[in-house]
């Protein structure tokens, strides 16, 4: 049972993790569209840079 | 990714200003400092659309930016303070996309945005709890055992009591404020339930207990979150198309002040001023004319098609446009007071008239809540005789008991249902602006077209070419190129080589007159030109002492014929009800097969025929366009308008058609229809879940495992039937 100790906090970790992406994805607006942005992967066109704004 | 950044846009000054379309709203409403136009864009679906719209957007002179929104089909576009929103809408058009402007100081985008935000992390937060705390709970519910299952549960507590505190929230919020005017909300129970349960599992956790429901709590509050997540993305969506387009009403007049011309907010004009109102213009208030000689098209009050005579003398009210020559007004009447506003008021008495609609959900609700707190309380009761007084056993098994009838399908079956509708409908180009249309146009038996605008496009064409002589019909078209007028308008529109025609000079109010191998020709009213008039809508040409009538009909909208037999093979009942002349109302009449129809009808005859229908226990569609519409929308049991409507009908209506085709209607029935069906099969499926579950929580035998497995299972069910929709 000793390998809870490492199992339990890594799953909180991860768990954790994912929380925290998810967050940051709200708040850098990425929901605002997600059928354009499931479109926008189609086109051609890309910007080579990450978006200034 | 370059984000839309929505947070400077002026939100409304007011909720209520939202509600009321006047032109003092706009009037009042100060421009944007930083040019970012907003347009609407109906027709967008796919990737090729985007790259489209984006680059000939980015090819406008002045345009510094554009990003399209898919989602919400909409571009945004930052450009030179000299760019109109007009221009970028016939550029669009250019390269195939009709567009509308959408007004940015009345997106109130950034409130709603805000709210679906918060809702949206709550319910992210929500999740990740959920899943970490399901698999500290399948270790249990597999066999974990004393210090083990400890430390189990203390670690889900750890979790789940800061997430109910603050996942919770909106039901805490809403639950209080229905207490606190004394009435019982679904909120209540839930509330209750979220609270107990996270209580009790904390005190049983202390005293090494061997059940907590820390994973029904959170799994509770993630799916009525998810529904309500729902409800809330269908709302916002159609609020932003539906409220934003820009309003046609005017919110400047040009005054008169001396004989100088003078721009002035509508709200500063008074009665007994001297406004001017230039061709193409719209009349922003009620007036009598006292310099110059016009044609104004009334269709939008009046649905008449046929531009009427004005000149001094002739009363006008706010709403009419003025086509051919400058006018002059005196005023009679602005703001409050005006036709413009007195419709309004007409639209305010019909809403508040019409009694208020009790939706599925809603008579769901008022069966459930008091309910479940009886079954709770009894259970409670009963528990604490049995037992003799053992308190923690009666809270555990009342509980049980609101954890498991916690109405997390009942939560979910409507928004389920209404998002998978809708979103269907929207890709249709019909937009569900509220949120009980789909229930109330499932019911509907009996359908009210108006004619002008609606069934037809408002631009007439001319119908008896084949009759005319080709050399009339190149002097006509000449002619026709030197004037605004719609009819002279259709004829230039036509593509036929013109003949050369010098001296062009526009009579406003008759026609246009001009030079043709040294002698006068004219184009225009009949009278005018010395010729018989014909009992339709027509212009008359003369050339030398021969005189030519052309003929007019308005166009057909798009979809129109196919809308009508949709409907008619539903079974349900149409009629046609205009303003404009018998003649014109018959042709129509005939052409989609339409039986029963009137003409003529003024806007409060409008409102009593549906009133009458309605009164005959018909449940009416009204389908319109214009102001003299706008009552009758508000009347009717659900209405429907197309976005080319005026601001005052959009707003009265329940539902919008985004695009010019028509044929949806037909879909948004068939589709209302199997919609409620699928609410009513969800309310059953989670009425079933609880038939079983309800008794096995009053026995004290609901284990926490028993409460995850009905919750997950029937709010899934739910809305994978919801999802059956096509």
């Amino acid at each position: 049972m000793q390998i809870l100790t490492i199992l339990i906090p890594a799953s909180l970790l991860l768990g954790g993790a994912g929380l925290a992406a998810f967050i940051w994805a709200m708040r850098t607006r990425q929901f605002e569209d997600p059928q354009g942005d499931a479109s926008r992967i189609l086109t051609k066109q890309w910007d080579d840079k990450p978006g200034s704004d | 990714m370059a984000s839309v950044d929505i947070d400077h846009v002026r939100p409304a000054a007011c909720p209520a200003c939202v509600m009321v379309p006047s032109a003092e709203r706009i009037a009042a409403m100060v421009p944007p400092a930083n040019a970012r136009l907003m347009l609407s864009l109906p027709s967008a679906h796919c990737a090729a659309c985007i790259s489209t719209v984006e680059g000939a957007m980015a090819a406008y002179p002045g345009v510094q930016s554009a990003r399209v929104n898919l989602t919400l089909k909409r571009v945004s576009v930052d450009a030179a303070a000299d760019v109109t929103a007009a221009e970028l809408v016939d550029a669009l058009a250019a390269v195939g996309f009709e567009a509308h402007e959408l007004d940015p100081g009345l997106l109130s985008s950034t409130e709603t945005d805000r709210q679906g935000r918060e809702l949206l992390m709550r319910l992210g937060v929500a999740f990740f709890a959920m899943m970490n705390i399901m698999l500290l709970s399948v270790a249990v519910w597999s066999g974990a055992e004393a210090a083990t299952r400890d430390m189990f549960h203390w670690i889900s507590a750890m979790i789940a009591i800061p997430t109910v505190i603050f996942v919770g929230q909106p039901f805490f919020r809403s639950a209080w404020a229905s207490l606190r005017v004394g009435r019982l909300g679904m909120d209540v129970p839930i509330s209750l339930a979220l609270i107990l349960a996270t209580s009790i599992s904390l005190y049983e956790t202390m005293h090494s207990g061997e059940k907590t429901y820390f994973d029904a709590a959170v799994m509770l509050s993630f799916f009525l979150l998810l529904g309500r997540y729902l409800d809330h993305r269908s709302r916002a969506l159609a609020r932003s198309a539906a409220e934003e387009l820009a309003a046609l009403e005017v919110p400047r007049a040009i005054m008169l002040v001396d004989g100088v011309e003078v721009l002035r907010p509508i709200a500063e004009v008074a009665r007994g001023d001297l406004v001017l109102v230039r061709p193409g213009g719209r009349m922003p208030v009620d007036g009598e004319v006292t310099a110059g000689s016009s044609e104004v098209d009334r269709g939008l009050l009046t649905g008449e098609s046929l531009p009427v005579f004005a000149g001094p003398g002739t009363l006008v009210s706010a709403g009419e446009v003025n086509l051919t020559g400058p006018l002059t007004l005196r005023v009679t009447a602005a703001g409050r007071e005006s036709s413009l506003h007195r419709m309004a008021d007409l639209v305010a008495v019909a809403e508040s008239a019409k009694t208020r609609y009790t939706t599925l959900a809603e008579r769901a609700a008022r069966l459930y809540s008091p309910l479940v707190h009886i079954l709770s309380f009894s259970a409670f009761g009963f528990w604490m005789w049995k037992t003799g007084g053992d308190l923690r056993y009666a809270i555990n098994i009342s509980a049980a008991v609101l954890i498991i009838t916690c109405p997390c399908a009942l939560g979910l079956a409507v928004p389920a249902v209404v998002t998978a509708a809708s979103g269907k409908l929207f890709r249709k180009g019909v937009l569900i602006k509220n949120g009980t249309a789909l229930e109330r146009l499932a019911e509907v038996n009996t359908v009210v077209f108006d004619k002008t605008g609606t069934l037809t496009m408002g631009a007439p064409e001319p119908d008896n070419l084949a009759n005319i002589p080709e050399a009339a019909l190149a002097v006509a078209v000449a002619l026709a190129r030197g004037s605004s007028h719609p009819l002279a308008q259709a004829l230039a529109r036509l593509g036929v080589a013109a003949v050369d025609v010098t001296d062009l000079r526009e009579v406003p109010g008759y026609g246009i007159e001009g030079r043709l191998d040294g002698a006068t020709v004219r184009l225009g009213r009949a009278a005018w030109v010395g010729a018989a008039p014909v009992a339709m809508t027509a212009t008359y040409l003369r050339v030398g002492d021969a005189t030519q009538a052309f003929t007019f009909t308005d166009q057909l909208r798009p979809g129109a014929e196919v809308a009508i037999a949709a409907l008619k093979a539903q079974g349900k009942a149409i009629r046609l009800v205009s303003g404009d002349t018998e003649a014109a109302v018959a042709a129509m009449a005939r052409r989609l097969g339409i039986a029963d129809w009137v003409s003529g009808a003024l806007p409060a005859e409008k409102v009593a025929l549906v009133r009458q229908l309605s009164d005959q226990g018909r449940r009416v569609l009204m389908v319109g366009d214009g102001l003299n519409d706008t009552a009758a929308l508000a009347a009717a049991h659900v209405s429907i308008s197309p976005a080319q409507a005026l601001d005052a009908a959009r707003v009265a209506s329940d539902i919008v058609l985004l695009g010019r085709d028509m044929a949806a209607i037909g879909d948004a029935a068939r589709i209302a229809k199997q919609a409620t069906r699928r609410m009513i099969e969800n309310f059953a499926i989670s009425a079933g879940y609880n038939v079983i579950a309800v008794p096995l929580a009053l026995m004290g035998q609901a284990t926490p495992l028993a409460a995850a497995l009905a919750m997950s299972l029937s709010s899934i069910t739910v809305s994978l039937n919801a999802l059956r929709l096509r």
